[in-house]
């Protein structure tokens, strides 16, 4: 079985030690998910407070920093409420649902490890790993299968409920989310194009040093990657899921105590881990120039986490700075601009590598690329207005 | 155990050099044709909003599938200079047979184009789509004529049935025609997994998709035990059994042909079943042909059972549209009858009359369509009294279509009939020829009754005599079929040579 | 593993028919996927492990349960009640029937796999290489013409969901024009008759005035 086989850790004989090195890894990705995601709550917290000229928590530790630490206590000793009309099977079921895919789709991120002349190989204990806890040879097809399985939770969450508003904001959010997996799913074909893998691991070894896939891709993908990404995980601008004014408190509204906190950690673990996948598909990973030698195996890191909190400041930043969409607007943005600029964009990248197969001529092929753009993009404006037009003619015969 | 017993990675695999297939894509021209204009139409109709309503979409239509039959004209010629061949590493082939179904799919298009151009503006339904759903169909039966693959196959019966699913359903105003949608998707998806399954068995028992690799493989390699062989044509029989609506397999057609849109019976009674058939006799008559005397039995009980079920429950109805779907059901049984002798005589004759039954039953459709009146529903045999009167030369016309399904001399159904139960002599298998005129005495029967109640009756003096309208399309369309009824009914040999020549042929690759 | 994987298949198959509840029903369907997927990763085919997943239980399964819950037949169903009188023993006596033919099929046929092999071994590359070049060289045709399907399923969708709850009897444009003409007339009969029949109410009806007429406008156009 080669699962897991890419890993030159399992190459050869498996002893105990080898053993231990996983679990010492599945450990410490476990820790760090769970101490980013409580920083990253007090982060959120504290930026946001600042861009609206407040001070935000300050009480609990130095700047406030035990915060969410304090607040995850208080949710746990919380008495925990099962409504009278849920299902409850599926009601405890739902908040893990939610959780495990957060954690799974981690585990295939790599966090550190040289990669300019090294293809990321590092010494842990006397044996040579990879810096990520795995790397299937599927790689980003996991993030998409998660992604997808990370839709039950919600899904179920709000019908187990059995009320109204929760019902209504899982709905919501489900059609949310399966929408704008399809421009996400076409943007990282993108990088499958480009990287000509789906493994995690040869897609941040392609991107050697400088050599990320946002130049090579064009920023398109990446911009639609991030906008679909936001959407996926239900944040502002795109949190229609729980938008207070007309659904209360969306899918979790009858969740309390553990429970909740379980749906709270997750959309935050959620956040981070689409800011890694966007790191390492875009953004080279831990790819970076590497200083001083003698801790040559700090820089991959720095660099990674580097990257990972520009990312995660750009988040907070998008959700300080935009107000909501409309439920339409939401549905027109994802379905007649974002998946077909992302259709059209990797048709686009495929005909570069073809042009670059067959010797074309780079500038004739950008040109035609271009006015084929411009004439589709005309044609389906159009028909989208037109479409408008009649339905509103057939609205007014009612 | 999951990390235990693994092999040290080596080197990358390199990748082996992949070419992509040669395609000729003059070979698939009247397939490209009628999807791209399917393609192209609703583009255009998307864009202007003029050409949304009105016959432009109808006439486009009929252009189409007249351009895609015009396309055959010179790939015959190649085909008579050099031979059958197949494109796309054999999975598409390209015989005198595909090329013959293909022109009568693309006829019977346009004819349905032209009978439901008016009938879809009067009953304020369906609009472009609807005409980009029967092209698309269209092309899906196309596919099936020339499919040498059996996954290929199946792919092109989804993309016609998915298109007709749509089409039936598609008067929503209608309750009926919305009831009929959904038994028919019900029932026809699940003769579409007994398909699949089928083939995945015959997959399993052989090792290929390919039709002409099963062949060559049935043919060199004596297999130790075929059940698994037996279990798939079985299954494959009933999925393309349902298609063809052959008794037992025939349940929804009744309920199906009285729901639909009128038009959209014409097209499924004729571009459906063609296609049915086209698939029938590639897979068993061609593929299977080593296995003959293991299928021939179970297609000669179908014949028997669809020709006496068929003509015998027509009879009882009172509906003229639940009447035609049973004598569709016996006429069935008759083609049956042909691909049952398995003999290249049969093949011509089953080819002749596809042929000879697509343009009699669109054309019936078409009157029929006309006679329905204002909402498609006056299709009982007492709205039709008294029609002859009103309306003689559309009556009269329904009366030649009528006589000529029923086989009556110097009409083509005639002919029809007369090949096929030569053929099943020819092969040895009298019984069933004896039994195939029974049920034509039965059937002629029916159609006698309606022409009865056409002429010979009148209509109830207090009812409301219903509305008619005499659009010019549908007219135009069923003097062509009725002239086309007539012209081969008397010098059938032009199409008999055709047939002749569309002898169906499995080419390997290249 | 494949005990294990066959048992979450066997288990979540039996518990499709078993629950009561659709949504339960839906969910042990997700559980029967999630083993399939477990088997096709047995197989060393990632790639379609992977694709199992995000098609079917993150996109197939997710739709079942969407008209599940819109539809509001998520209750527990009342079984005693037959539709079809006798239908229960004779799907009992046909099931029988099919599994006892399964069973004697699978009995004869233990040997009987006999056909050419397509491939035999492990693959020489990477599952998802084998695929591509199955797809984009033996099966090329068969991949677009599922082009031409979703293209027909996306029109056939349009084709059944549009003014499907419109009235039966269109309104033709005229009538409409006329319609709103009538209820313009109306509303300024009224409202002569109430004259300045009090401050508040007028504010309403001067913002309906307003509405009206812009449909007006828009009718003419």
């Amino acid at each position: 079985m080669s699962v897991f086989a890419v890993d030159p850790l399992l190459a050869g004989e498996v002893g105990l030690e080898v053993l231990a090195v996983v679990l010492f890894k599945v450990l410490v990705v476990f820790v760090l998910l769970i101490v980013s995601v409580m920083l990253m709550i007090w982060a959120e917290r504290k930026i946001i407070s600042d861009m609206q000229n407040r001070i935000g928590p300050t009480r609990a530790g130095p700047w406030g920093i035990l915060q969410t630490l304090a607040d995850g206590l208080k949710l746990i000793f919380k008495e925990d409420l099962i409504p009278d009309n849920a299902n409850r099977t599926v009601f405890k079921l739902a908040p893990l649902l939610t959780l495990v895919p957060a954690f799974l789709t981690f585990s295939i991120i790599p966090l550190g490890g040289d990669f300019t002349d090294k293809d990321g190989v590092i010494s842990l204990f006397g044996n040579d790993t990879y810096l990520q806890l795995a790397d299937p040879p599927i790689g980003l097809l996991l993030f998409l299968a998660m992604s997808s399985v990370a839709v039950y939770g919600i899904m179920l969450a709000g019908w187990s409920s059995g009320s109204k508003y929760p019902l209504l904001g899982s709905v919501r959010a489900t059609s949310q989310m399966i929408s704008y997996e399809a421009a996400l799913g076409l943007t990282v074909a993108a990088v499958f194009l480009q990287s000509g893998s789906f493994s995690t691991h040869t897609i941040v070894s392609e991107q050697s040093v400088w050599q990320w896939n946002m130049w090579f891709t064009g920023f398109v993908p990446m911009a639609i990657f991030m906008i679909a990404a936001t959407a996926e995980l239900n944040r502002p601008p795109f949190d229609l899921v729980e938008a207070e004014q007309e659904l209360v408190g969306g899918f979790h509204t009858e969740y309390s105590s553990i429970r909740f906190a379980l749906f709270y950690l997750a959309e935050f673990m959620n956040t981070i881990t689409i800011s890694a996948i966007v790191v390492t598909i875009f953004l080279g990973g831990p790819n970076g120039p590497i200083f001083i030698d003698a801790v040559a195996w700090l820089w991959p890191i720095l660099w990674f986490t580097v990257k990972l909190f520009a990312l995660l400041f750009t988040f907070i930043w998008m959700r300080a700075t935009l107000p909501r969409f409309r439920y339409d607007q939401l549905m027109d943005l994802g379905w007649k601009v974002l998946t077909p600029v992302a259709l059209g964009w990797l048709l686009f990248l495929g005909a570069r590598d073809v042009a670059n197969d067959r010797g074309w001529n780079p500038v004739l092929v950008v040109g035609v690329a271009v006015t084929a753009f411009a004439v589709f993009g005309a044609l389906l404006l159009r028909a989208v207005r037109m479409g408008k037009q009649v339905r509103e003619l057939e609205e007014m015969r009612g | 155990m999951m990390f235990a017993q693994v092999p040290p990675t080596t080197d990358p695999p390199v990748p082996t050099e992949f070419s992509t297939p040669d395609v000729d894509a003059w070979l698939i021209l009247p397939l490209l044709v009628l999807i791209g204009g399917a393609v192209l139409l609703l583009m255009v109709a998307s864009l202007v909003k003029s050409l949304q309503d009105g016959r432009f979409a109808a006439y486009a239509t009929t252009a189409i599938a007249a351009s895609a039959a015009i396309c055959v004209i010179p790939l015959w010629a190649r085909l008579n200079a050099d031979g059958a061949s197949s494109t796309f590493n054999g999975a598409v082939g390209f015989d005198g047979f595909s090329l013959f179904i293909t022109v009568m799919i693309c006829i019977s298009v346009a004819l349905t184009a032209l009978v439901a151009a008016q009938y879809l503006i009067d009953e304020g339904f369906g609009g472009v789509e609807f005409y980009v759903l029967m092209l698309l169909s269209a092309a899906g039966g196309v596919v099936m004529a020339s499919a040498n693959d059996l996954i290929v196959l199946f792919l092109g019966l989804e993309v016609l049935s998915i298109a007709v699913y749509v089409l039936v359903a598609s008067q929503l105003r209608r309750f009926a025609s919305t009831e009929a949608g959904l038994k028919y998707f019900l029932l026809g998806a699940f003769s579409s997994a007994f398909l699949l399954y089928g083939i995945a068995l015959v997959y399993g028992a052989t090792g290929s998709t390919n039709m002409s690799t099963i062949k060559d493989f049935l043919a060199g390699n004596l297999l130790t035990n075929n059940a698994l062989l037996l279990a798939g044509f079985a299954l494959m029989l009933v999925g393309l059994g349902f298609k063809v609506a052959a008794v037992p397999f025939h349940a929804w057609t009744p309920d199906v042909y009285e729901g639909a849109p009128s038009p959209v019976v014409g097209f499924m009674a004729s571009v459906v079943k063609a296609a049915g058939f086209a698939a029938l006799i590639r897979v068993f008559v061609v593929t299977f042909s080593t296995y003959a005397s293991d299928w021939q039995p179970a297609i000669y009980a179908l014949a028997v059972l669809s020709l006496l079920g068929g003509s015998i429950a027509a009879v009882v109805q009172t509906n003229v549209k639940r009447m035609l779907a049973y004598s569709s059901i016996s006429h069935a049984g008759f083609i049956l009858v042909g691909v049952q002798a398995a003999t290249d005589d049969g093949v011509r004759a089953a080819l002749f009359y596809v042929a000879a039954y697509s343009v009699m039953i669109v054309g019936t459709f078409g009157v029929v369509t006309v006679f329905g009146g204002e909402g498609d529903h006056a299709h009982s045999l007492d709205d039709y009294r008294g029609l002859g009167r009103r309306r003689p030369a559309l009556a009269f016309a329904l009366t030649i279509l009528l006589l000529s399904q029923a086989g009556v001399p110097f009409t083509v159904g005639f002919f029809a009939k007369l090949e096929i139960i030569t053929a099943a002599v020819g092969a040895g298998s009298q019984w069933l020829g004896v039994i195939a005129m029974l049920a034509a005495v039965i059937a002629a029967y029916l159609y006698l009754r309606i022409v009865v109640s056409l002429f010979m009756q009148d209509a109830d003096e207090e009812a409301e005599p219903v509305r008619l309208r005499t659009p010019d399309t549908a007219v135009a369309a069923i003097a062509i079929a009725v002239a086309a009824v007539m012209f081969f009914g008397i010098v059938p040999g032009p199409l008999d040579d055709v047939a002749r020549d569309a002898v169906p042929v499995l080419v390997t690759r290249g | 593993m494949f005990i294990a994987a066959a048992l979450i298949i066997l288990s979540g198959a039996m518990g499709v028919i078993v629950a009561r509840n659709p949504v339960h029903s839906a969910l042990f369907l997700v559980q029967t996927l999630f083993g399939v997927a477990a088997l096709f990763v047995l197989q060393e085919a990632h790639f379609l492990a992977a694709v199992q997943v995000i098609v079917y239980a993150g996109a197939i399964v997710i739709l079942f349960l969407f008209v599940i819950m819109l539809l509001g037949v998520d209750k527990v169903e009342d079984l005693n009640v037959e539709p079809i009188a006798g239908q229960r023993p004779l799907a009992v006596v046909i099931g029988a029937a099919g599994i006892g033919l399964m069973l004697t099929v699978l009995v004869i046929a233990t040997d009987v796999i006999s056909g050419a092999h397509s491939s035999t071994g492990p693959l020489g590359e990477s599952d998802i290489d084998e695929i591509a070049k199955s797809i984009f060289g033996d099966y090329v045709f068969a991949f677009q013409l599922t082009g031409v399907l979703l293209t027909i399923a996306v029109v056939g969708a349009v084709v059944l969901a549009r003014r499907a709850a419109t009235d039966p009897e269109p309104i033709p444009e005229s009538a409409y024009d006329e319609l709103v003409a009538a209820q313009i007339a109306a509303r300024e009969s009224t409202l002569t008759a109430e004259g300045g029949d009090g401050t508040a109410q007028d504010g309403e009806e001067t913002t309906d005035d307003g509405e009206d007429s812009a449909d007006d406008g828009e009718a003419e156009t």
